[in-house]
């Protein structure tokens, strides 16, 4: 059992009691709400004659049904109309602080809550959505959860769960020039697999997580969930503290030396124990791609499909129904595979740093005529910085759509979808069968420099001869 | 396809009925219920979409489209099972087409707390008992009886030990499955975590 971990200081810190039956009762600091798992929530706290615990430690806003291309009230989409406006009331009635479309600070829950500071060390933090895991960038604890625990917050605060292990994956060496935070965490998918983060929390540390970015860290954490870790964290240090600086909802004044004193004493013990350690050696990785149907099915560039005799027995099946469902052979190179849509956004990669990268490999070149391409900032903040810094424009005159925010084809529940067996080149974090709005639609996972790469060149391609 | 709905309340001691095998590992919560039926502000009409693009594809042959299943209750799938999205819709949707309880190698963290908390028990069986299971149900019907007090599963020929959380066990037993009571019940300390947690202390917004 792990022990003197970030995880266990933070989940004894907020144990309110140990339930009958095993789980623990955790309290839970910040609790994010959007529109899609929070209605039903809201309706059974009604049918229970309960009300909200503590109105001010949840937030709100709308990202997954927003229309990217207008959107301007109503929306053309009833049912999109209908959500938003179920949540502009529940926060009215329940007196819940909502950033609205407009304020200036509306966006995808996890690009807009850290840009906000309301995401802190020490934290813990739930969300009726599984990239939750993205806020533990900030040594917080954070994990997605149900609509059923989503009402569980709004009228207690707490939660019940069951303590998870802590597994510790260590990142030796330096990411090579070209190679991204999103190639990191694709790797490590790939090797622990989609299922070894079961029942875990996963601690990334090590030289090549030192440093990373925030942004950076945050994509990583952002995927734990696809490893099948609820949870994934990394230790705060001085980057941590300095991006929570002057943020609209960071400490202020004499509250940001006691809160910095206190950050600063959570992290895991040098001697703390952990439930499994696992190495992986940062140099070593290639721009990675997905070619199959679970973000771990990923391999290098230069790589080719693997050979269902290259893959290990529990995962044939899966990769059978891969080569199937993508048609491609195994065996064949990823790289020149021809893509016909291009997404930069989502919550793993819709960053005001990730519009940088991509940018920068438009400049002066032209999106391939055959390839639709779109760009969703991840809030109306990233929005209005990379409009300052001219990265739309650059976005504009490659050929690329410039669009408002939201999760748009990350999960296409408004109208951006990919249309018959259309594949597209994807920051996003899912290449689900249908993911991304076509039942036979079929994703290509990648960091959004590689995907502005294949914009130009129509087809899978090796960024680093862009940039180099 | 069923259409009364009838939720489980209460204790949850034994769930009796057929079984209906889908075979895949890591079947993901996006195909369970794809994102385009999650436009909706209740659950009430999810039970017709479960699987909608998988069914779609099979043109009538899926699992869940055969007229001998359509009576199911107790689902055997294989691991990872509910992978990916947080979506709730995911087993309230199989849920109202009629799936109690789900028997399977392993499952996603967040699918099973979700399916806990709506009152539909998941057991885990190793892999080679799973494909035993999941081949007797595809020959014939298959019909189980599983009792929780002793995580048994009953056929006329089987005789089979579930595995399943003690912690989840127990709040089926007892009825409490439903948290929000539970939870309820320490409010004081509740409110104690409140007033001492220290960045409760340096955040005072909204
Ligand atoms: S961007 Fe995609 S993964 Fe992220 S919250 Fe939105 S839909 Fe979910």
């Amino acid at each position: 059992m792990s022990k003197d971990t970030l995880f266990d200081k933070v989940w004894d810190l907020h144990k309110v009691s140990s339930l009958p039956g095993g789980s623990d009762q955790i309290f839970i600091g910040l609790h994010l709400i959007h529109e899609v798992t929070s209605p039903q929530a809201f309706g059974a706290l009604k049918d229970k004659n309960l009300t909200v615990k503590f109105p001010s430690r949840t937030v709100a806003t709308v990202d997954h049904i927003v229309p990217t291309d207008n959107q301007s009230r109503p929306f053309k989409d009833n049912l999109a109309e209908q959500m938003i406006e179920t949540l502009e009331k529940n926060c009215l009635q329940h007196k819940i602080k909502f950033f609205n479309i407009g304020s200036g600070s509306q966006g995808i829950v996890h690009v807009v809550a850290p840009e906000l500071g309301l995401t802190q060390p020490g934290m813990t933090i739930a969300c009726g959505d599984s990239h939750t895991s993205t806020h533990g960038a900030f040594g917080s604890i954070a994990f997605g959860i149900g609509t059923s625990q989503v009402r569980d917050v709004l009228a207690t605060q707490t939660i019940s769960m069951n303590k998870l292990k802590v597994r510790q994956i260590w990142c030796e060496n330096q990411l090579s020039n070209g190679v991204y935070a999103k190639d990191l965490v694709l790797h490590i998918i790939n090797t622990l697999g989609v299922k070894a983060g079961v029942g875990f929390a996963y601690e990334f540390a090590g030289p090549a997580i030192n440093v990373l970015s925030m942004e950076e860290r945050m994509t990583i954490c952002n995927m734990s969930i696809e490893g099948g870790a609820r949870c994934g964290y990394i230790n705060p240090d001085e980057k941590t503290f300095s991006y929570m600086k002057n943020k609209l909802c960071s400490p202020k004044n004499e509250h940001w030396e006691k809160a910095l004193t206190w950050w600063k004493s959570l992290k895991s013990d040098e001697d703390s124990i952990y439930d499994d350690v696992i190495t992986i050696d940062a140099s070593k990785i290639e721009p990675t791609v997905t070619w199959g149907i679970t973000p771990g099915q990923s391999i290098g560039i230069n790589q080719q499909i693997p050979l269902l005799d290259e893959l290990s027995p529990n995962d044939k099946l899966v990769a059978e129904e891969a080569y199937e469902y993508m048609n491609f052979k195994p065996g064949q190179s990823i790289k020149d595979i021809p893509v016909e849509v291009c997404f930069i956004g989502s919550c793993t990669n819709g960053r005001i740093s990730d519009l940088r990268v991509a940018a920068k490999v438009l400049k002066d070149k032209k999106v391939s005529k055959n390839v639709k391409a779109f760009v969703v900032p991840g809030s109306e903040k990233v929005a209005n910085e990379a409009k300052q810094e001219g990265l739309d424009q650059i976005f504009r005159d490659s050929g690329f759509q410039w669009r408002e925010p939201g999760c748009s084809m990350c999960l296409a529940m408004n109208s951006d979808k990919l249309v018959g067996n259309q594949i597209s080149a994807s920051s996003s974090n899912r290449n689900f069968k249908g993911r991304q709005g076509s039942p036979r639609g079929r994703t290509l996972l990648m960091s959004p420099a590689m995907v502005a790469a294949a914009a130009i060149n129509g087809k899978v391609s090796d960024v680093r001869e862009f940039i180099n | 396809m069923k259409f009364e709905f009838t939720p489980p309340i209460g204790k949850i001691t034994q769930i009796k009925g057929q079984c209906i095998s889908l075979i895949g590992n890591d079947i993901d919560t996006d195909r369970i219920i794809p994102a385009r039926f999650l436009k909706c502000v209740n659950f009430d009409s999810l039970g017709e979409s479960v699987f909608e693009d998988d069914r779609k594809t099979l043109k009538g042959q899926h699992p869940f489209d055969l007229e001998e299943h359509k009576n199911a209750t107790i689902l055997i799938v294989n691991s990872n099972f509910g992978c990916g999205s947080s979506r709730e819709h995911a087993p309230q949707a199989l849920m109202r087409w009629g799936i109690r309880a789900i028997i399977g190698e392993s499952f996603a963290d967040i699918f099973y707390g979700n399916c806990i908390a709506i009152g539909v028990p998941c057991f885990t069986l190793p892999k080679n008992s799973i494909h035993d299971l999941q081949n007797l149900s595809g020959n014939k019907s298959l019909f189980l009886e599983i009792d929780l007090n002793n995580s048994s599963a009953k056929s006329k020929e089987l005789n089979i030990d579930l595995e399943i959380k003690e912690s989840s066990r127990k709040m089926f037993l007892s009825g409490k499955w439903d948290a929000t009571s539970t939870l309820l019940e320490n409010e004081n300390l509740i409110e104690n975590k409140f007033n001492e947690l220290p960045y409760l202390k340096f955040n005072s917004h909204f």
